[in-house]
């Protein structure tokens, strides 16, 4: 069974049409990368995705959605307030737990965040705010990672930590990136966006940066 | 073609001053004692020389002021807060703050007295019970402006209070926080006015220093208030308010009180007092006790309710126009644009005075001078909220932009910065009109004759079920003006953040 499946899935708002007939199957351990120019609907598709799965699938959305007065170590902790009790949740808000702070900072040294685990969020630079956000994900634990842009403000050196990171921690992935040497890298399947259609859709080992070009300019034009 | 004098902020502000002049027509305002000027010397020369040896009397009443702020307060702001994420779901609750508000501290205070006595308990409930109501107003909205993306991003199946706790709490903390710490400051204003009907704090003792003639003792206890509301930040921490709760009960349950709790009196309040006299006397529920009773209803509303309303409005208008002109003239002592370091200073030493001082207590001092007549009561609810408005104006016309070719003085004030702040100075008045209008009803305990006078001369007579549908027409009467204040800032497009005024 598939662990995701859109068929002629179209979405528009106010009358635009973001997503046009759009069909796509995602088996269990595939790492998928969406590629495309900005505003093809790569965010869109990645949300209808989300949608569809989640009980079970962790989100890195674009905007971090951090609680900024609260610390890195409870923002990230907040990824699986769903799986403890309501009194485990708040006595760990006032006094953090030693075994959730352990595994919180093992978790962040492999972002190289670990000296900002009781930092207020508010206080981090952009590139540090999407780590939390990504931390986070990668503690909720869970079938699969859909990430929105998940390393954009970080450095090229840090991006490819992190996409380890969360490929060590999710055999699913769906990334939509905008850096397609990252994601020929760190993905095993490239689809290709245009205009709200799937133009493009193979493995990323038959692929080259070049093939991706066109792409960008707007000249592929069908599967 | 529109001229400005024409835009519907001037409209609305020459309609409320045509009104308050029309009232001012009606009412009643002479100085009525012989030699106000004599009394005015000693009380001025007894302000200039404060004394601060009467240390026992002093220390006792400060500490039983700040024990039942902090107490009405805590109990206040908790209820407050436990209500707060429900209030804007479920309209009775709504209703029920708006109720509980409506009615002042001090009648509040003067139905418990009835019950319990001038014990701990009424100071606390007085105090307690409209803050709550205010409280879970106020929080509400604090909480409807947190961010909310990061609530969006919690995984499915988060309870609903690990996600208030984690992800909308926090955003907000600190606008909670220091919309407390203001909750705090009024308890304190609150609480010291609550020993004008009894209670021992710092009203009760006025009193007595004022009757005597003993001025320079009244000076330093207020400018001992001064000081305790100037550092409240200093000396009140989250992190230790509860040592200052525990200490407060502590000096509370240990103050001297002649009053003991007897269920006895709850039940006589409950089961006797509250019940209009003509149902308490019946002996059948024929044609006679009806008629009685709607005898009894005309008589109360023709002699007492109507002209004791006619007078709270009266009042209310006239010290709203009182306000709005004190602002627009205080507001300037405090800005940058006016004045230097030096002017500010004094400016913002006379602002504090002002807005620490309770109307009510201003209203006392000024009785004592003029003797009663409406006129006290203008002044003080005047200052004291024109101190309020002009304190958060002057703040504002800090932060307007500045052209470097301005003009200065005079023309600066009617060209450049009045203009601008208006629209701002407008909102915060018409915020404060229900606010006016309450304390008008509480002067009238003073002897000015609005609906104060009634409710305190009824219970003065043991007639409860009077007092009772007096305060009754009092909530009613603030809850229309409040709706009135909202829709007229609602049609000129008035903002104010919850969290200043």
């Amino acid at each position: 069974m598939a662990a995701f499946e859109l068929r002629d899935a179209t979405v528009s708002y106010d009358g635009n049409t973001v997503l046009n007939r759009i069909t796509l199957r995602i088996e269990r351990g595939e790492r998928v990368a969406l590629v495309g120019r900005s505003g093809v609907g790569k965010s869109t598709l990645l949300h209808l995705l989300y949608e569809q799965s989640r009980a079970t699938s962790a989100l890195v959305p674009q905007d971090p959605g951090l609680v900024r007065s609260l610390s890195v170590f409870h923002n990230v902790f907040m990824g699986r307030l769903n799986q403890n009790s309501i009194w485990y949740n708040l006595t760990n808000l006032v006094m953090p737990r030693r075994q959730e702070v352990d595994d919180i900072r093992a978790l962040l040294v492999s972002l190289e965040m670990d000296d900002k685990l009781f930092q207020p969020a508010g206080e981090l630079s952009g590139g540090q705010q999407q780590r939390t956000s990504v931390a986070r994900a990668l503690f909720r634990k869970g079938d699969a990672l859909l990430g929105d842009e998940p390393v954009s403000s970080v450095d090229e050196h840090q991006s490819q930590s992190v996409l380890r990171s969360i490929n060590a921690a999710y055999d699913t992935t769906i990334l939509a990136m905008h850096d397609v040497d990252l994601a020929l890298a760190f993905c095993d399947r490239i689809v290709g966006l245009d205009d709200g259609r799937i133009v493009l859709d193979s493995a990323a080992a038959d692929m080259k940066r070049s093939d991706l070009m066109p792409l960008y300019r707007g000249e592929v034009t069908g599967l | 073609m529109t001229y400005t004098l024409n835009a519907p902020s001037v409209r609305a502000s020459f309609g409320f001053v045509g009104v308050a002049l029309f009232c001012l027509f009606f009412a009643d305002i002479e100085v009525t004692t012989l030699d106000p000027w004599t009394e005015f010397e000693r009380m001025v020369i007894g302000f200039l020389t404060p004394d601060f040896f009467a240390i026992d009397q002093l220390g006792e009443a400060i500490l039983q002021t700040i024990a039942f702020a902090v107490l009405g307060v805590a109990f206040g702001a908790g209820f407050g807060f436990v209500l707060a994420p429900f209030f804007q779901h479920f309209a009775p609750l709504r209703w029920a703050c708006a109720f509980i508000r409506a009615i002042h501290e001090i009648f509040w205070a003067l139905i418990f007295i009835q019950m319990f006595g001038p014990s701990p308990i009424t100071g606390i409930l007085a105090i307690a019970i409209p803050y709550a109501g205010i409280c879970a107003k106020v929080y509400s909205e604090i909480l409807e402006e947190a961010d909310l993306r990061a609530v969006r991003t919690l995984p499915v199946g988060t309870s609903r209070i690990a996600a208030f706790f984690y992800a909308k709490l926090p955003d907000v903390w600190a606008y909670m926080k220091s919309y407390t710490f203001y909750r705090l400051e009024c308890g304190l204003r609150s609480s010291a006015v609550l020993g004008f009907v009894g209670l021992p704090t710092m009203g009760f003792y006025l009193e007595s220093f004022f009757s005597e003639g003993y001025y320079s003792e009244a000076s330093a206890l207020l400018i001992l208030f001064f000081l305790i509301i100037a550092t409240i930040r200093f000396w009140m921490r989250p992190k230790i308010a509860w040592v200052y709760v525990v200490g407060a009960a502590i000096v509370v349950a240990f103050a001297e009180t002649t009053s003991r709790f007897d269920w006895a009196h709850v039940a006589r309040f409950f089961g006797e007092d509250i019940w209009p006299a003509p149902v308490r006397t019946a002996q059948e529920f024929g044609l006679a006790f009806w008629s009685s009773l709607g005898d009894w209803g005309w008589m109360l509303f023709s002699t007492q309710a109507l002209p004791g309303i006619v007078a709270t409005i009266l009042l209310t208008q006239i010290a709203l126009i009182g306000t709005g002109f004190l602002t627009l003239l205080f507001y300037p002592i405090i800005s940058e644009r006016f004045f230097g370091r030096v002017g500010r200073t004094i400016g913002h030493g006379f602002l504090v005075v002002c807005r620490s001082t309770p109307e009510y207590i201003l209203a006392y001092i000024f009785l004592q001078l003029w003797g009663p007549s409406m006129l006290p009561a203008i002044v003080a609810l005047s200052l004291h909220n024109g101190a309020i408005i002009g304190h958060l104006i002057g703040r504002h016309s800090n932060e307007l932009e500045r052209r470097v070719d301005a003009p200065h003085g005079l023309n600066l004030y009617a060209f450049e910065v009045t203009p601008r702040i208006y629209g701002q100075f407008l909102a915060f008045l018409f915020y404060r009109w229900e606010v006016i209008m309450r304390e008008t009803a509480i002067l009238g305990v003073l002897g000015i004759h609005t609906l104060g006078f009634f409710i305190d001369s009824a219970i003065a007579d043991i007639r409860i079920d009077r007092a009772m549908v007096l305060i009754l027409m009092t909530a009613l009467l603030n809850i229309f003006v409040d709706i009135c204040s909202r829709r007229i800032r609602t049609r000129l497009r008035l903002r104010t953040s919850p969290e200043v005024v």
